[in-house]
């Protein structure tokens, strides 16, 4: 192998235990977004846009779609003779039991084997599972010009929500002081974006150090970080500028599509500069019906809109039948909605039947967002007021009206 | 379809298109949004198990070669066979050039060397959703020495076919006369310019206009060989267009705009594949208003658009109001223009303000690039 002088290692393991029934065939970052995307498009366009042409992928649960969706790495360009992407999953060692991904500086730790491969000055450590275009490049620069042995990425957060995420301390100029995961006090409001640039030879050993303490939960910012903290390492924090967001939540999965659809968004998805790459369906243009009524929307390729659509986002192949009305929400690839639906505040997952006459709305008591599992079919005329995993539980909401 | 090979021909020299086609051959001129006019005969031979396939051009082929790249799209990017473009190997002189047959004679070897015993011969310019298997599958049945492909219009669509040629068939199927210049039959049945043949004869026929200095494969090839060889007609039901005019690429165009034929012709049997351009899906702001028509990716739209066809990354500002209108690439319409029965080719630039008008029989042509 030709030495790479970064390689990405994209950690996309996680279960993305509270975005419920979306992460249940899937792993978070294998999520859809956007119309078109899934979530890990942006950290894998970020890199390829970045120059970054070696990337490992840690996958460890529910890998399928996510495995068939990066395939060779076609779409980002990362399919290189030297380098493009590689797929991690965790695997069994030699006179070993199997083993898993413990934490995510273990998953690293694991894979120093592939990262050697490359002989890296540096290694960048990003997870899969946050929205942000981001320049990696300039990032290295700071991380050179200051020769430190770790940069982290820091993005200012209102100074109201500084207590839910891990928080840097910085000198005047920039280093990191000190680092509080969720402090109850914040001193500060530049919150770690999870984005990280190590010198290889130090992340090393401390990945070897890590290892050897049967105390430590092996993930960066818990044990990693405060470890090199503790030791004194060179430690600077790059400051970010533009439109970053953990999806994690169905709430802030939401809103980040929502986001989307303001006139200037500040994520930029029409910028030919930086491009957002994800694997192409090949469908035809949409059409647009007779009595089709769009407005503040986002609409991929395939639908077929006949009724009215306000405020939402679109995926692929879609079909809305005439009358019916679609308000705040996200409708993801292949659904079939019916003639006089009325959808809000919604979530329909991927190749769900929308039959005629439905409502699916939350009640202005409760207004939380509806999800509704893919593949279900919702027979004519239901109503539906809370989130659907299974086709029983929309019995149970039709008996709840009933008593009501 | 292992044994058959596909060649989409582009060797022509006419530029039926004006200025769509005064910088590019007609293989690649944008059509239904997202799409080259080769994409959908290219997409319907690799929906059939067609896996090796050579375009052979003759002029102006760059935007060509850039839409097809090495076939990745069309999963043509292989070891063995795949994609091959076969320009000239030498630039005709005007005069020189006699004909399609000259330039498959030039690439004889690309035919002695591809393992497969049958070859299916198409044009460029055909807008359809075929797969061959059906009709050569008739072709084998039939024994015939060459299988053509037609269709049977009705009345109402004759203007769309006034260019093309005709053929007469007896009840089983025989082709028992065949145009060389449209108007002399009256038949309703449309030669689509698809071939089938065995590769040997096809060899056959190109060497031998070779030494009498025939030229034209319709015309040299098959129409002189009505009597002398068996050929029978396959009959295609789908939707058809043969685009030879501007006239009738706005017709064809248009008809996209039915429910009907968009269901059908981007789906059935197959998909269409195309160029990927990575574009965001479309944005439609407050003031968008959008009626009737084919979107695709990457546009911002916040003015109106009825019974109109935009390509990727069309800028419609606040105001503007578009009908009947064909839009293709990257064009940018400004605030309160008004476009009606109107082509506008790629990257054009229409400022504040103003009318762009053309007639539904007599559409309004803007040249690639234009600014008005």
């Amino acid at each position: 192998m030709i030495q790479k002088k970064c390689v990405a290692m994209l950690l996309a393991g996680g279960a993305g235990k509270r975005l419920g029934i979306l992460t249940r065939d899937m792993a978070k970052p294998a999520v859809p977004f956007g119309g078109k995307y899934r979530i890990i498009d942006f950290t894998l366009s970020n890199c390829t846009n970045s120059g970054i042409y070696a990337a490992g992928v840690l996958t460890q649960y529910q890998p399928l779609i996510l495995n068939s969706h990066i395939g060779t790495g076609i779409p980002w360009d990362l399919d290189r003779k030297n380098g493009g992407v590689s797929i991690l999953p965790p695997y069994v060692q030699q006179g070993e039991k199997g083993k898993w991904y413990e934490g995510t500086a273990n998953a690293i730790f694991q894979n120093i084997y592939f990262i050697e491969r490359y002989n890296p000055e540096y290694v960048l450590v990003i997870s899969g599972d946050h929205i942000y275009k981001m320049d990696y490049s300039l990032m290295l620069e700071y991380h050179e010009e200051k020769g430190a042995d770790a940069t982290i990425a820091v993005i200012e957060v209102p100074w109201g929500e500084a207590n839910r995420f891990g928080i840097m301390n910085t000198g005047e100029d920039g280093s990191i002081i000190e680092f509080e995961e969720k402090p109850s006090k914040p001193k500060n409001n530049l919150a770690s974006m999870g984005v990280y640039i190590f010198t290889w030879p130090v992340l090393k050993k401390y990945l070897y150090k890590d290892n050897d303490n049967p105390k430590s939960s092996s993930d960066f910012g818990k044990d990693i970080i405060p470890l090199m903290l503790k030791e004194n390492s060179r430690l600077y924090a790059y400051p970010f500028r533009g439109y970053w967001k953990d999806v994690g939540t169905i709430e802030s999965l939401w809103e980040a599509n929502m986001d989307l659809l303001s006139d200037q968004p500040e994520l930029d998805l029409y910028d030919r500069n930086w491009r957002i790459y994800s694997v192409n369906p090949n469908r035809p243009p949409h059409f647009m019906g007779p009595s089709a009524h769009v407005h503040h929307s986002m609409v991929n390729e395939g639908c077929m809109i006949l009724g009215t659509i306000h405020h939402s986002v679109l995926f692929t192949g879609v079909y809305v039948g005439e009358g019916s009305e679609i308000k705040d929400s996200i409708i993801m690839s292949n659904v079939k909605i019916g003639s006089n639906v009325k959808i809000e505040r919604a979530i329909i997952g991927e190749g769900a039947v929308i039959e005629d006459h439905c409502q699916i709305a939350s009640d202005a008591k409760n207004p939380e967002i509806i999800l509704l599992k893919g593949e279900i079919t919702i027979p004519e005329n239901s109503i539906v007021k809370s989130t659907i995993v299974s086709l029983r539980d929309l019995q149970v909401n039709r008996e709840e009206q009933s008593l009501a | 379809m292992k044994n058959v090979m596909g060649i989409i021909n582009v060797s022509r020299r006419d530029e039926l298109l004006k200025d769509l086609t005064s910088l590019r051959c007609i293989a690649s001129v944008p059509f239904g949004g997202r799409y080259r006019l080769i994409d959908f005969v290219l997409s319907g031979m690799v929906n059939s198990g067609i896996y090796n396939v050579g375009v052979f051009t003759l002029n102006k082929y760059r935007s060509l070669m850039d839409h097809l790249g090495f076939g990745k799209e069309w999963d043509l990017n292989r070891k063995r066979d795949g994609l091959f473009i076969l320009p000239p190997p030498i630039h005709y002189p005007f005069g020189y050039y006699r004909g399609d047959l000259q330039n498959f004679f030039s690439h004889i070897d690309y035919f002695h060397r591809s393992t497969q015993e049958y070859v299916i011969i198409t044009g460029s310019n055909i807008v359809c959703n075929i797969n061959f298997n059906e009709a050569f599958q008739a072709h084998q049945e039939s024994g015939a020495d060459i299988t053509v492909l037609y269709k049977e219009i009705a009345e109402q669509e004759e203007k769309n076919f006034e260019q093309c040629r005709r053929i007469v068939t007896g009840d089983d199927g025989q082709v028992l006369d065949m145009e060389d210049k449209p108007g002399r039959l009256k038949s309703n049945k449309v030669l689509m310019e698809m071939f089938i043949m065995k590769k040997s004869l096809f060899i056959e026929i190109i060497e031998n206009s070779n030494k009498m200095e025939y030229s034209n494969l319709i015309r040299d090839g098959l129409i002189q060989n009505v009597n002398r060889l068996n050929i029978f007609g396959f009959h295609y039901a789908g939707y058809l267009g043969i685009i030879n005019s501007v006239k009738n690429f706005y017709k064809h165009s248009m008809d996209l705009l039915k429910r009907e034929v968009w269901q059908e012709l981007f789906y059935k049997p197959g998909l269409i594949y195309t160029k990927v351009k990575d574009e965001p899906p479309t944005k439609y702001l407050e003031q968008a208003r959008v009626t009737n028509s084919l979107i695709s990716n990457g546009c911002l739209i916040e003015g109106r658009v009825e019974n109109s066809i935009l390509s990727r990354g069309v800028k419609v500002h606040r105001g503007a109001c578009i009908t009947n209108s064909i839009v293709m690439q990257r064009n940018e319409i400004g605030k309160n223009a008004r476009i009606e029965n109107t082509i506008l080719d790629k990257e054009a630039l229409v400022s504040e303000g103003k009318e762009l008008i053309g007639t539904p029989g007599q559409p309004l042509l803007m040249g690639k690039k234009s600014i008005t």
